[in-house]
């Protein structure tokens, strides 16, 4: 049998690289996609430990982690594709109009 | 063991394709990536024993959720990322800032790591505790859904509808409305 441990340890792992890839990337479609590894990071962690105490309400809980997950893609993209139309990039710095 | 096997190759799958979903300049690739590292994942949901997971993983994940990044990557003709000179001109890419920013994701590796070492009773097996019966069958999972979190299931099909309004709006062009007006 594997540890509760190395799940979390994956997870974990899994958690850094996201966080990694949200401050290091400069192209807004790979920041959504590390926020989308950070979600199944914290969905395996969730798993990991309903099998480990016997109960179900772990997987209900990412059952809800996806979708909200569906919705952020959905709505993020979308924001992804007006700006794209406004300044022709995906580098988060080209958009600093609000920017002091 | 083949258990104990698969799971670390299951692992390694995982954590290396999402690796190289960061380390990738092409968004392209960086997708197809990330759909390796959801597979494996979904492997690993099915070692924990979690069928409807495992499966939900697969359809929305890396059925719906990607084809949807993978649709605005193509529509979008998706330029490689430019990152030279904006590096030399932003000032939080000076380096002391810089370190900085690097020395706070150190400290929540450290920190995710000291969380594990302090975690009590941690090393004891998956499942050792559990019946396994009892959590891996899709109607139990069914029966908690509808009954225990029946509130929160409805609040998610308002979720996705305001969600889905919401894309439609933002992804609208501003000149769509003017253009219907002329047509009439």
């Amino acid at each position: 049998m594997i540890p509760l441990s190395d799940y979390l340890i994956v997870s974990a792992i899994l958690f850094a690289i996201g966080t990694a890839g949200v401050f290091l990337r400069r192209n807004l479609i790979t920041i959504l996609l590390s926020v989308e590894i950070m979600l199944n990071a914290v969905n395996l962690t969730f798993v990991a430990f309903g099998r480990y105490l016997g109960s179900v309400d772990g997987q209900i809980i990412v059952f809800f982690v996806m979708t909200v997950a569906a919705a952020e893609a959905a709505v993020g993209l979308a924001i992804v594709i007006a700006l794209f139309r406004h300044r022709e990039s995906l580098n988060p710095e080209a958009f600093t109009a609000l920017k002091w | 063991m083949p258990e104990t096997l698969v799971f670390y190759l299951l692992a390694g799958l995982a954590i290396g394709a999402s690796a190289l979903v960061i380390g990738q300049r092409n968004p392209m690739y960086s997708v197809m990536l990330l759909i390796a590292s959801f597979g494996a994942l979904a492997g690993l949901y099915i070692q924990l024993e979690a069928p409807f997971v495992a499966v939900a993983q697969i359809i929305i994940y890396a059925g719906a959720i990607m084809v949807l990044f993978l649709f605005v990557v193509m529509l979008l003709n998706a330029p490689q990322e430019d990152a030279a000179e904006w590096d030399r001109l932003h000032p939080l890419r000076q380096p002391g800032i810089a370190r900085f920013g690097a020395m706070l994701g150190l400290l929540l590796v450290v920190q995710l790591a000291w969380a594990l070492i302090r975690a009590a009773e941690i090393g004891a097996p998956v499942g050792s505790r559990s019946d396994a019966a009892a959590v891996s069958s899709v109607r139990e999972v069914g029966r908690v859904l509808f009954t225990d979190y029946m509130f929160a299931f409805e609040a998610t099909s308002i979720l996705i509808l305001v969600a889905m309004v919401g894309a439609v709006v933002l992804a609208r062009r501003e000149d769509a409305g003017e253009a219907e007006g002329e047509e009439r």
